[in-house]
């Protein structure tokens, strides 16, 4: 008796240790950074250790130490506390752009490519209008009309990132359209929005998982571009961007100030694009 | 051809020699090795055949004699050697001396063998180039056209010039034996040569085969299919899930076959065979599930007319923007419970046909009627609710199904929505699968992790779900071994008995199309050429096409007939 209840209380956890077995360590190691930064961006208090906006000169331009972990910027203020600040612009930018962006390709995407015929051609080339823009500058004149702050920078990111998501979700519809199984279904006499729906759409979004995943870490690095020149959010808050944009400066004396944002935000980009992979892979039944 | 050193047939030192050949990938037991315990030699002028299913081991036996089984793969060997040389632990620059240079190889895939990009002439010329065998372009070119003219391709000085996606089958395949013989290797390994060619153009690449032999190569012919190997192999191993289970002349092996496996491949070889006879030792279809219907065997004159295509034309607009007929004047008709075989070489029209009695494309003209209604004409919404009425079976089940949908789904999403309750349709899904020979235990399994026999009997539960009146079924084995062929072709052959269906039979393979059909239909270039009762078709076809067609049949010939029936190919190919 008293082994059977043995048994049923631990069997949620021995699943949650079968279940981690299965998961890669490189996967696990993303999934650690991916919450270590999101709940800095929730509540980034609780892992500060000094006052992120606290000024204190006597200790200005000090390396990575015990007293300051990843050391102090020209003011003396904490990095490692500041980089925590920074996290939930940063990552609101980067899964914001990347919601937006993906969004707007959807809907020009798709439409594309269902309505075929005139329709696609203007959409089409409309698209290829926008793409032929560099992203950056699409970027640089919207914040610059209307002025630096998130939700601008996400916007602009979005935008500017939508045409080459868009094109490709065209295609893909296009060729899932024309494939076997498609034709298959319209032999049985489904119809079309139905095949749409179950068929072309599901399968077309299937390499999209991986694009967001991507797109995520690549949105916040055009954030980080943005407030490099100049125009990301405004100086005091100790965005990922910004952050860089200072340690410009001091880039000879005091590195930890460049490489660490610098890290941060690759380090984010890189665990964001591994768990989605690795999602895409479970959901195609390769594991 | 110049570069043709001559060389006595007479010789017989043996050129390659293989003594308990091993090949293993990771960690494997022995026992479990890929290959095992293979050994045979061959002699210039003569070619061996490996014979068996996908996956017995053939074509890792034919990589490993050419150092490319792989960088994972395990080779042992007692003895494994060329001309005296021992290509046992040879290294990278050994073996490119050899490959190409000794030992010719042809690819199984012609289309994903040659660089779509580049042009034939090239492919052909670079293992000249690489070798430094030429010393010019002007001689390059010559060589490169002379080759082409070795293996018959037809306009050679054109033919070079352009991209393999320009050339056909038959023709792709052919350039890659010139390639493979380019730097006049003695010993030719080709790996299911003509497998995915017709009927015709496999008769021309089989003639080509047997002539480089008697110019005095060795050769080694891999294929699943012993009609095909048997005019051209002096000795034929059987391989089975990686051994050697009987070896012998191809006389001896078809009068005298000992192994079960060897009388199964036989037995899976339609041509020569009683038409409608059991091809495959598996049991037939358990629970036909509804009416047991006793077999068809009444005349087909007195059933009623099931489908109708009358003058059908569809034109396609070339690349050089003139329209082509694809089809041109088709009329047919189909009746209830009889099996229509449509045969034609690639290219004829067969398959935009199909599309057209499946009202998946429009026809220009014409018009087809089902159940002695319209069909073709109507608009697509008054259509749908009849769509289930035909059903079609694919050449390549893999691509008519949706990767990430299971076995259960694919075949529930055929039902008619007249079964309406989950279980009964997950019943009536089982009893399908168990119909078609395959167990309930596939439920869940998506379609790449099914075998490719499987995954032709999971498209005839699909086909077969909505209780249709028709199948079309386009290409539906030629992409299978002679032995998933045996018994997809049985398969077929119950149902039709059970259930009483009627079906349109699309192939380029004759033997397979005589097998089954009841009557056949015979098209060139998107024109009928010959039509009517199988055996009359065969008994005496009327137009000349079919004549050679017949001819080009690969039959299982036993040594007598070998030198009777290569001029009946001759004149065939003439």
């Amino acid at each position: 008796m008293s082994m059977l209840a043995e048994v049923t209380v631990s069997r949620p956890l021995r699943e949650l240790l079968a279940f981690a077995r299965h998961v890669p360590v490189r996967v696990a190691a993303s999934l650690i950074i991916i919450c270590f930064f999101a709940l800095a961006a929730v509540m980034p208090k609780v892992l500060q250790t000094h006052d992120p906006f606290a000024i204190d000169l006597r200790s200005s331009l000090q390396s990575p130490s015990i007293a300051h972990l990843l050391g102090t910027d020209q003011l003396g203020r904490d990095l490692y506390s500041r980089l925590l600040e920074g996290a939930g612009q940063s990552l609101a930018i980067g899964l914001g752009a990347t919601a937006l962006s993906m969004s707007i390709a959807l809907i020009l995407g798709v439409a594309a490519a269902l309505s075929g015929g005139v329709f696609d051609s203007i959409l089409s080339r409309i698209v290829d209008v926008l793409f032929a823009i560099p992203t950056l500058l699409l970027a640089l004149v919207f914040v610059t009309v209307f002025g630096p702050s998130v939700l601008t920078e996400v916007i602009a990111v979005g935008i500017g990132t939508a045409p080459g998501y868009a094109r490709m979700i065209r295609g893909q519809m296009l060729s899932i359209k024309g494939t076997g199984y498609v034709e298959a279904a319209k032999a049985l006499g489904h119809p079309f929005p139905r095949i749409v729906w179950r068929h072309i759409l599901p399968n077309a979004m299937n390499p999209l998982t991986a694009m967001t995943t991507i797109g995520v870490g690549q949105a916040i690095i055009w954030a980080s571009a943005l407030a490099f020149l100049g125009l990301g959010v405004a100086p005091p808050a100790p965005e990922w961007g910004a952050l860089l944009n200072a340690g410009r400066n001091y880039v000879i004396y005091a590195w930890w100030l460049e490489i660490i944002p610098g890290l941060a935000v690759t380090a984010f980009a890189l665990s964001v694009t591994i768990v989605g992979r690795h999602i895409q892979a479970r959901l195609e039944g390769k594991s | 051809m110049s570069q043709v050193r001559p060389k006595p047939v007479s010789q017989q030192a043996d050129l390659l020699t293989v003594d308990s050949l091993r090949v293993s990938f990771g960690r494997e037991i022995a026992e479990k090795a890929v290959v095992r315990s293979m050994s045979f030699s061959l002699r210039p002028g003569r070619c061996l055949a490996i014979v068996g299913e996908s996956g017995s081991g053939k074509s890792v036996t034919a990589r490993a004699l050419v150092g490319l089984a792989g960088r994972h793969a395990d080779v042992h060997a007692r003895q494994l050697s060329f001309d005296g040389t021992d290509l046992i632990g040879l290294n990278d620059r050994g073996w490119r001396r050899i490959r190409g240079n000794e030992i010719g190889f042809v690819l199984q895939d012609a289309l994903v063998a040659l660089d779509p990009l580049r042009q034939i002439g090239k492919e052909i010329g670079e293992g000249l180039l690489l070798h430094g065998a030429v010393s010019s372009r002007e001689e390059l070119a010559q060589r490169v056209i002379a080759l082409l003219e070795l293996v018959g391709v037809p306009e050679p000085e054109t033919k070079a010039q352009q991209l393999p996606h320009q050339l056909s089958g038959g023709q792709r395949q052919r350039a890659l034996i010139a390639a493979a013989l380019a730097l006049d290797p003695r010993v030719l390994i080709a790996d299911e040569p003509t497998t995915a060619l017709d009927v015709v153009a496999q008769a021309h690449v089989l003639a080509l085969l047997e002539e480089t032999k008697k110019r005095g190569k060795a050769l080694i012919l891999i294929s699943h299919d012993l009609a095909v190997v048997s005019r051209v192999a002096d000795e034929i191993l059987v391989m089975q899930r990686g051994e050697v289970v009987e070896r012998g002349t191809a006389a001896e092996l078809f009068k005298d076959p000992r192994h079960p496996y060897t009388r199964q491949l036989l037995d899976a070889v339609p041509s020569g065979r009683p038409r409608g006879s059991r091809l495959s030792p598996s049991t037939i279809v358990r629970s036909p599930g509804r009416q047991t219907q006793p077999p068809v065997q009444s005349l087909p004159k007195s059933r009623p007319i099931l489908l109708e295509a009358t003058s059908l034309v569809k034109h396609f607009k070339g690349p050089d923007g003139t329209l082509r007929a694809a089809v041109d004047g088709v009329s047919f008709e189909l009746r209830s419970g009889e099996t229509l075989g449509i045969v034609g070489e690639s290219g004829s029209g067969k398959s935009t046909m199909a599309r057209m009695i499946l009202a998946l494309d429009e026809p220009d003209e014409g018009a087809v009627q089902f159940a002695g209604r319209p069909w073709t004409t109507l608009a697509e919404r008054e259509r749908r609710a009849r769509r289930r009425s035909i059903s079609i079976i694919y050449q390549d089940p893999l691509g008519s199904f949706d990767p990430r949908w299971t076995v259960g789904r694919i075949i529930s999403d055929s039902l008619s929505s007249d079964v309406e309750t989950r279980r009964k349709r997950q019943e009536r899904v089982i009893e399908l699968l168990d119909m078609v020979g395959l167990s309930q235990a596939l439920l869940d399994r998506r379609p790449l992790e099914l075998s490719g026999g499987q995954r032709q009997r999971v498209a005839i539960a699909r086909a077969i779900a909505p209780n249709p009146a028709v199948i079309v079924c386009d290409e539906p084995v030629s992409a299978l071994d002679v032995s998933i062929q045996a018994q997809v072709l049985d398969l077929l052959g119950d149902l039709k008995d059970h259930l009483g269906i009627s079906y349109l039979f699309i192939s380029h393979d004759l033997s397979v199309v005589r097998h089954i059909s009841d009557r056949v239909i015979v098209m060139r270039r998107g024109r009928i050429v010959d039509s009517g009762p199988t055996e009359e078709i065969f008994r005496n076809p009327l137009s000349e096409y079919t004549k050679s067609l017949i001819a080009a049949m690969p039959r299982l010939v036993r040594e007598q007939e070998i030198g009777q029936s290569s001029t009946i190919l001759e004149e065939g190919i003439a």
